[in-house]
C-alpha cells in the first residue's frame, strides 16, 4: 500500500546578503520539496551608475571606473575600454604597450578563472581548503600586478595607446618563476577535482544548457564553449596582437556544470602558453605614444565606436559615443556577467536546492559588473 | 573507476597538508622563547636568566613580534608625499583627480627662479577618505612635486581626520612610491628599503638647469 504525500510549494527569499551569492544578489525561489519550480532573480543592489559617471569624466579618468566594474578582472576591463577609446580616437598603439597589456590581461584571466574554480568548489560544500589552493596562486598573480602598477585589484594600468609605464626589471624573473610554478599547480587542481568521483556526481548532468539556447540568449565565454561552440573573440575577431600568437580553444560538449568548470581549468593552461609567446615576441621600445599624439585631454572626433574583447566571463564590449568634447557623450558596457545570467531560470528549474548555488556559481558572474 | 580519483585527490591534500602554511600573520605574530630571545637581542638562556617574565610569556605563546611586509616600490600608498619647493601651485593634480578631492588655494607672490614663477600655497588638502588611489594626480604633476606615498596603516576614528591638511603634508615622512616616477627606478630607489627621501632636488624627472640657462630664460628674456 502506498501513501500519497501532498506537498505544497514554498517560496524562499535568498539574499541579497547571502554568502553564496557572489555579491549582493537576490533570488525569490519557489520549491516543491527540494526541487526548484520557479526562480525570480532580482538585482541592482550594487548599481553605482558607472556609465553615467563616465559621461562627466575625461577619457583617461574613466579607466578608474572600469576597474571597479568587474573587480576580479580589472585588467581585462581596462583593455576593452582602451580598445574602444583607440578605435574612437584613431590612436595608433605602441607595440610594447600592447604586448604588455596582453601579458597583463592573460595573467588576469588566469586569476579570474582561479577565483571561479575555487568558489565553484566552495559552493559544492568543500569549505575552505580547495578555495585556498586557488587563492594562493591568485595572490602571486596579484603580487605581479602590484609590481607592474602598484595596485592589486584596482589596477588602472592601461592608458590610451599602451600602458602607463614599462614593467620594472624585477617583473620578468618573478613572472617566469610563476609561469614555471603554475602548470604543476593546475595539475594538482586536476588531480584534486577533475578526476574526483564526488565532483562527478555533484556536477555532471546538472543545469544543462544547449548551444541553441545559449546562442539565442547571446551567452558567450566559457559557458558557450562548454557546450561545444567554438566561439572565442581572440580567435574569431583578433584584437591587439592575438593573431600573432597560437593557442588552442578547449571545448567540452556536455554543457553542464562540470563542463564549465573543465573549460576554465584548461583555459588557464592556454593563457600560460600565450604569455610565454608574448614574452618571446616583446621588443624594447616606448610603451605609450608621445604626449603630442595622445594628449591627456583626448578629444576624439565626433562619432561612435564599439570594441569587444574575450573577457574571462564572455564578450566584454564598450560602446562609446563622442561629441568632440573631452568626455564621452555616452558610454555603454556590454557586460558578460549580466547577459550570462539571462538563462538562470532555465538552468535552475527542475534542479535540487543543493545544486542551486553550484549552478549559479558556474556562470561565474560578478555582481559589480551585473549592476555596474 | 570509482575510488582511484579519490585516492589521487587525497594525495594532493596530503602533500599540501605537510607543507608550511603560506599565510602570513599580520600585524604581529606569536613567537616562542627562541623568537623572543632573537627579538630582544639575547640568547635563549640569557633571556630566561635576565627576563624570566618575558621568557615565561613567550613559553605560553603570549609574546608577539610585529610583522612588516614590504610592498613593491610602485605600491600606491595613502600618505601622499609632497615637495613644497617643487610645487608651483598649478593645480593640475586637482584638475585631473577623477573625484575632485584635492583642494588648492594659492595666493600670488611666491617666486621660484628654478621652476619658473610660482604661487604661495595656502591650502593643499587631500581628502583621502574619498581617495581611490588611482595615482592620476601624480601622473598629471608636471614638476614631480606630488608623489604617491608608501604607507598604508592610516586608520582613523573620524572621517574628518582623513583629510590631510597642508601642514601635515609639509611635515610628513617622505617615502615616495615610484608610481609614474621612472627616475626612482633608474636610481634603484626603494622606499621600503632606503627609507625617507627629503632631498627635493633629486626627485624630479628634469635635470636642474645650469645658471647660464636660468639667466637666459628668466633674466635676459624678460
Amino acid at each position: 500500500m502506498t501513501t500519497q504525500v501532498r506537498t505544497e510549494p514554498i517560496t524562499v527569499n535568498l539574499g541579497p546578503q547571502h554568502p553564496s551569492t557572489h555579491g549582493v544578489f537576490r533570488m525569490r525561489v519557489t520549491f516543491d520539496g527540494e526541487e526548484i519550480i520557479d526562480v525570480e532573480p532580482i538585482f541592482g543592489y550594487l548599481h553605482r551608475g558607472s556609465e553615467k559617471l563616465a559621461e562627466e569624466r575625461t577619457y583617461v579618468q574613466v579607466v578608474t571606473l572600469t576597474d571597479r566594474m568587474d573587480y576580479v578582472g580589472s585588467m581585462l576591463n581596462n583593455q576593452a575600454y582602451m580598445l574602444a577609446v583607440e578605435k574612437l580616437a584613431g590612436v595608433e598603439p605602441a607595440p610594447r604597450g600592447v604586448w604588455l597589456r596582453m601579458i597583463a590581461s592573460e595573467l588576469q584571466r588566469i586569476a579570474s578563472h582561479l577565483v571561479a574554480v575555487g568558489f565553484l568548489i566552495q559552493d559544492l560544500g568543500a569549505w575552505g581548503t580547495p578555495l585556498i589552493y586557488t587563492m594562493r596562486e591568485r595572490e602571486k598573480i596579484l603580487d605581479l600586478f602590484e609590481m607592474l602598477c602598484g595596485a592589486r585589484i584596482t589596477n588602472s594600468y592601461l592608458r590610451p595607446g599602451g600602458v602607463f609605464m614599462d614593467a620594472p626589471e624585477e617583473f620578468w624573473p618573478a613572472m617566469n618563476e610563476l609561469l614555471d610554478e603554475l602548470p604543476p599547480r593546475i595539475d594538482d587542481l586536476d588531480d584534486l577535482l577533475t578526476d574526483n568521483d564526488i565532483i562527478f556526481s555533484r556536477t555532471k548532468g546538472v543545469s544543462i544548457l544547449t548551444p541553441e539556447q545559449m546562442i539565442d540568449a547571446s551567452i558567450t565565454g566559457p559557458m558557450l564553449r562548454a557546450a561545444g561552440v567554438d566561439w572565442d573573440l581572440r580567435h574569431r575577431d583578433p584584437y591587439d596582437y592575438y593573431d600573432q600568437v597560437s593557442f588552442d580553444r578547449p571545448l567540452h560538449t556536455a554543457g553542464d556544470n562540470f563542463a564549465r568548470y573543465w573549460v576554465r581549468v584548461q583555459e588557464m593552461r592556454e593563457s600560460i602558453k600565450i604569455i610565454r609567446q608574448c614574452e618571446k615576441l616583446i621588443e624594447p621600445g616606448p610603451v605609450r605614444p608621445e604626449h603630442d599624439d595622445v594628449p591627456w585631454l583626448l578629444r576624439p572626433p565626433i562619432g561612435d565606436a564599439y570594441a569587444a574583447i574575450e573577457h574571462s566571463k564572455g564578450e566584454l564590449g564598450f560602446y562609446l559615443v563622442s561629441d568632440g568634447s573631452i568626455s564621452p557623450y555616452r558610454c555603454h558596457v556590454r557586460a558578460p556577467s549580466l547577459i550570462n545570467l539571462t538563462l538562470l531560470r532555465d538552468m535552475l528549474v527542475g534542479e535540487l536546492l543543493a545544486d542551486m548555488f553550484v549552478s549559479f556559481g558556474s556562470v561565474d558572474i560578478n555582481m559589480g559588473e551585473v549592476d555596474r | 573507476m570509482i575510488g582511484l580519483g579519490l585516492l589521487k585527490a587525497m594525495r594532493v591534500t596530503l602533500r599540501n597538508a605537510l607543507k608550511t602554511p603560506f599565510t602570513i600573520q599580520y600585524p604581529d605574530r606569536k613567537v616562542g622563547i627562541s623568537g623572543a630571545a632573537k627579538n630582544e637581542g639575547k640568547s635563549p638562556v640569557g633571556l630566561i636568566a635576565t627576563q624570566p617574565v618575558t621568557a615565561a610569556k613567550a613559553a605560553m605563546s603570549m609574546y608577539s613580534v610585529p610583522v612588516n611586509i614590504p610592498q613593491n616600490r610602485r605600491f600606491r600608498g595613502n600618505e601622499f608625499t609632497w615637495y613644497e619647493d617643487r610645487c608651483t601651485g598649478c593645480a593640475s593634480c586637482a584638475k585631473y583627480c577623477p573625484l575632485g578631492i584635492i583642494e588648492i588655494v594659492t595666493s600670488p607672490g611666491g617666486f621660484d627662479v628654478q621652476e619658473g614663477e610660482s604661487y604661495a600655497i595656502d591650502v593643499f588638502d587631500i581628502d583621502i577618505g574619498r581617495c581611490m588611489f588611482c595615482g592620476l594626480c601624480v601622473e598629471a604633476c608636471p614638476y614631480d612635486a606630488l608623489h604617491m606615498g608608501s604607507q598604508f596603516e592610516r586608520s582613523k576614528y573620524e572621517r574628518d581626520a582623513l583629510v590631510i591638511p597642508v601642514d601635515e603634508l609639509r611635515q610628513a615622512l617622505r617615502q615616495p612610491s615610484s608610481w609614474f616616477r621612472p627616475q626612482f627606478e633608474e636610481r634603484d630607489y626603494d622606499p621600503f628599503r632606503d627609507g625617507a627621501n627629503d632631498e627635493h632636488h633629486s626627485v624630479g624627472r628634469h635635470e636642474k638647469p645650469d645658471q647660464e640657462t636660468l639667466d637666459k630664460r628668466w633674466v635676459e628674456e624678460r
